[in-house]
């Protein structure tokens, strides 16, 4: 399959993110193996300035085929919907106006990136730049190409959401469209893979046990489970970034500091300070997934009264300054 | 006989960029530079929680997510005074370390070398070596060099939780303590990046890479070599890329990696213009009389102001002479070059003043400044891993207050990046931000003076048949250029 790769307003944080995937030889490496052949990406490839013009335009008309078109990046419809905040250099014209011809050409079209996906961080605030994302504004469906495209493969855009979007995510989703290995019945409400997007961030959490007993961080750089009062959504956030790992060992847990449900719409406006949890009376409005709210009062209630005292001293250090006793029996 | 040259999508190069050239008799007579994207992040910010800024900066760019961090703390700590303790200052540098150098080499393999791999090249003596070791996206080299840099970004696994867009460099110091066995791996990861250098990159040691101090030595110490770093000097002798790309030769550096202590920086601050001198942030304003900015007189950042034109800007507009959202930055009111080889001559570094004396800055000088930091960051990254204290702590609290202004001055693989807030009533007032890409690629000032890069492009040869020279585009990417930074 041919790859076609744009970039729209991003951070091109998403193609750093994907040139650092886990693989023996590279990322081309592995993409030109699964039978995956790069057309044109602005990062990587040699056609620059007119060159890269006629191959674009080449796509666009149809007279070069291809079937993957990924886009990196919001699409700016600003100001006053002319598009004219991002015009693809050297082509006069609105980048928006070339998402939409090289969309209507391809069998697949990937949104890489929370901001692709929904506007994202480009988003925020008073929206100046009016930035939508492929196929969403937010939660509202429609974005630049409209709630009902679908490309001939019967797919909508598939959004490859997360800011970044993990490489594995991308590389992930790419062999499975390679390999025939992606239906809509594949894709979540968002329209994200379900393979990544039907777990949640707590999935294989670090902080287990801390957060377990409700032994919570009181400050950065804490041990303790980050949901009570540093504004983490790891229990309501879906991903897999505490299973697959970032950076070979990393996540943002991992690293100390919140997950900020980089995979969801409207992430970038949580209307509360990202690293302040949200409390009425006390209580985190934000709740686990699934959990009833009497029983989480009440189940961490209950953890609380129970929480070792290794556990609770711990949580609030940087270190682990208490180990896990030992017993002289093995454990049964 | 005159032409003109649109140059665009200029790839290979972060984000999106236009140079637009007039040709007089088979040189570049004259250059303007656009950048043609419109981002708008120092309006998200205003009126957001001041640390919010941690999650939104990150996010302008995604190659330098880490320099945004460090400088939106930075400004942060300023506001209120704050230090942090060793082990955070000591932390910050190894992920801002590993950020600029991963960046480096994304540079040199993805970016710049291809260009030399090209079919129009294929008549060289050095071509049928380097074609198949740098073609882009398929080059041999990318089989060792991009496995190799994904294990350094391990640095960030480690200390950052993950890269790009991390929430671990706070005002205070680093959210992630290491544990003394994750000091260890950390140090064995550095070890793993310093053999593939000294492998692949310098086919010698660090030290003896970064011992090099006079021209004549690294002819000699190049001479007969394998190893890449030997191949493009090799090219660079062959092309006279030493004559390629000469800008203002005033160099602009904010100062790189605070020792542990605090005090001195590995790579110092400080202007040099044949002499060198302290840098004095107050003398530094922006200029938007090219850009489709509203605004008038030059002003210093924390007077700043970026509002857009949304209205008509083009021929028949009201604002004619705008071709750029960039703005145009200026040093004492003069345009100034940053980057990797301002930051050493800065510093001092014996071997880049006396290539900079002979020739100025110019595209083989900008590489090998770039290469050399390798060798003189690495080692230093081993130092700061090695006196990491476990059980210490990394982070300070910082507290908001309702009233401040802070400014946060770093480096970023690209150069000089500069951050200036105010708050007030516990909220973002202001919030201006000069990247370096914003220095190198400005467009002209009120006065009509072109930027670093357009004054660079001028003189360039251009080949009767050419639409996108090569000579410009070595010199364009010379710079390494990072767009989304540019037009924050």
């Amino acid at each position: 399959m041919k790859l076609l790769w744009l970039q729209a307003s991003g951070c091109g944080g998403c193609t750093q993110s994907l040139l650092g995937v886990d693989s023996r030889a590279g990322v081309f490496a592995q993409l030109a193996a699964s039978g995956i052949e790069l057309l044109w990406h602005p990062a990587y490839s040699e056609a620059c300035g007119e060159d890269a013009l006629v191959l674009l335009e080449a796509a666009a008309e149809g007279v070069l085929p291809f079937d993957i078109l990924c886009v990196e990046g919001a699409l700016l419809r600003g100001p006053n919907g002319t598009g004219r905040f991002h015009m693809l250099s050297g082509s006069g014209r609105p980048m928006i106006n070339w998402v939409q011809r090289l969309a209507g050409r391809a069998r697949y079209v990937l949104a890489i990136g929370t901001c692709t996906a929904f506007g994202g961080v480009n988003a925020a605030g008073d929206n100046v730049t009016e930035a939508c994302g492929l196929q969403f504004e937010g939660e509202e469906r429609g974005g630049l190409l409209g709630r009902d495209f679908c490309t001939a493969s019967g797919l909508p855009v598939i959004n490859v959401a997360g800011c970044p979007t993990h490489p594995g995510w991308v590389l992930d989703t790419l062999l499975s469209l390679q390999f025939g290995a992606l239906a809509p019945d594949d894709l979540d409400a968002w329209q994200r893979p379900r393979f990544y997007a039907e777990q949640l961030v707590h999935h294989g959490c670090p902080r287990n046990e801390y957060y377990e007993f409700k032994a919570s961080a009181q400050k950065l750089s804490d041990l303790g489970c980050l949901m009570e009062n540093m504004g983490c959504k790891g229990t309501q956030a879906h991903a897999d970034c505490n299973q697959r790992a970032w950076n070979g060992i990393g996540s943002c847990i991992r690293g100390g500091f919140a997950c900020i449900a980089c995979t969801e719409p409207g992430f970038e406006e949580p209307g509360h300070p990202f690293i302040e949890t949200p409390k009425v009376a006390g209580i985190p409005i934000g709740l686990p997934i699934d959990m009833p709210k009497a029983w989480f009062v009440a189940l961490a209630a209950l953890s609380k009264s129970a929480t070792p005292k290794r556990v609770r001293e711990n949580s609030r250090s940087d270190h682990p300054v208490i180990a896990p006793g030992l017993r002289r029996k093995r454990p049964k | 006989m005159s032409r003109r040259l649109v140059i665009g999508p200029f790839n290979r190069v972060e984000g999106d960029l236009e140079v637009t050239l007039d040709v007089v008799d088979g040189r570049v007579a004259s250059a303007r530079v656009s950048s043609s994207l419109y981002r708008g992040f120092e309006q998200i910010l205003s009126g957001k929680h001041p640390h919010d800024a941690l999650v939104i900066v990150p996010r302008i760019c995604g190659i330098c997510s880490v320099s945004q961090s460090v400088a939106a703390a930075a400004a942060l700590a300023d506001a209120t005074g704050l230090a942090m303790p060793a082990n955070g200052r000591l932390a910050q540098n190894l992920i801002l370390a590993c950020e600029n150098l991963a960046d480096h080499l994304t540079h040199f393999y993805l970016f710049f070398m291809p260009d030399f791999a090209r079919d129009a090249y294929c008549g060289r003596r050095w071509h049928a070596t380097v074609e198949p070791r740098f073609k882009a996206a398929v080059g041999d080299a990318l089989k060792t060099m991009l496995p190799a840099r994904a294990d350094f970004l391990r640095v960030m696994g480690y200390l950052a939780g993950k890269w790009p867009h991390s929430l671990a460099l706070q005002p205070g110091g680093t959210t992630r303590a290491v544990t003394p066995t994750e000091k260890v791996r950390l140090f064995a990861v550095l070890r793993e990046f310093r053999a593939f250098l000294e492998t692949m990159l310098f086919g010698d040691a660090l030290e003896n890479v970064s011992g090099l101090t006079t021209p004549a030595a690294l002819d000699a110490w190049a001479a007969g070599r394998s190893s890449d770093f030997a191949r493009f000097l090799d090219i660079a002798d062959d092309l006279a890329l030493a004559s390629m790309g000469r800008a203002t030769d005033i160099f602009l550096s904010h100062g790189a990696y605070r020792s542990g202590s605090g005090g001195d920086c590995l790579l110092p601050s400080g202007v040099w213009a044949g002499t060198g001198a302290l840098l004095d942030a107050q003398l530094i304003s922006e200029d938007v009389a090219h850009a489709w900015l509203h605004g008038s007189a030059p002003r210093h950042p924390t007077q700043g102001e970026t509002r857009p034109l949304t209205g008509e800007f083009d021929a028949q507009g009201d604002k004619v002479d705008a071709y750029s959202w960039c703005k145009a930055p200026r040093y004492a009111g003069r345009v100034a070059e940053t980057g990797a080889l301002a930051r050493l001559m800065v510093a001092g570094h014996p071997l880049l003043r006396a290539l900079v004396a002979a020739d100025g800055g110019n595209v083989k000088t900008r590489v090998i400044a770039r290469l050399m930091e390798f060798a003189l960051v690495v080692p230093a990254m081993e130092r700061w891993a090695h006196a990491l204290v476990p059980g210490e702590p990394f982070c300070n609290a910082w507290k908001l207050p309702e009233e401040g202004c802070g400014a946060g001055l770093v480096e970023a693989a690209r150069g000089a990046l500069g951050h200036w807030l105010r708050i007030e009533k516990g909220r973002i007032a202001s919030y201006q931000i000069i990247a370096p890409t914003t220095w190198n690629f400005s467009p002209r000032d009120a006065a009509g003076v072109p930027g670093a890069l357009e004054q660079a492009l001028v003189g360039l040869p251009v080949g009767e048949t050419e639409r996108s020279p090569l000579a410009v585009q070595h010199v364009v990417r010379s710079f390494d250029p990072c767009m989304v930074c540019t037009v924050h």
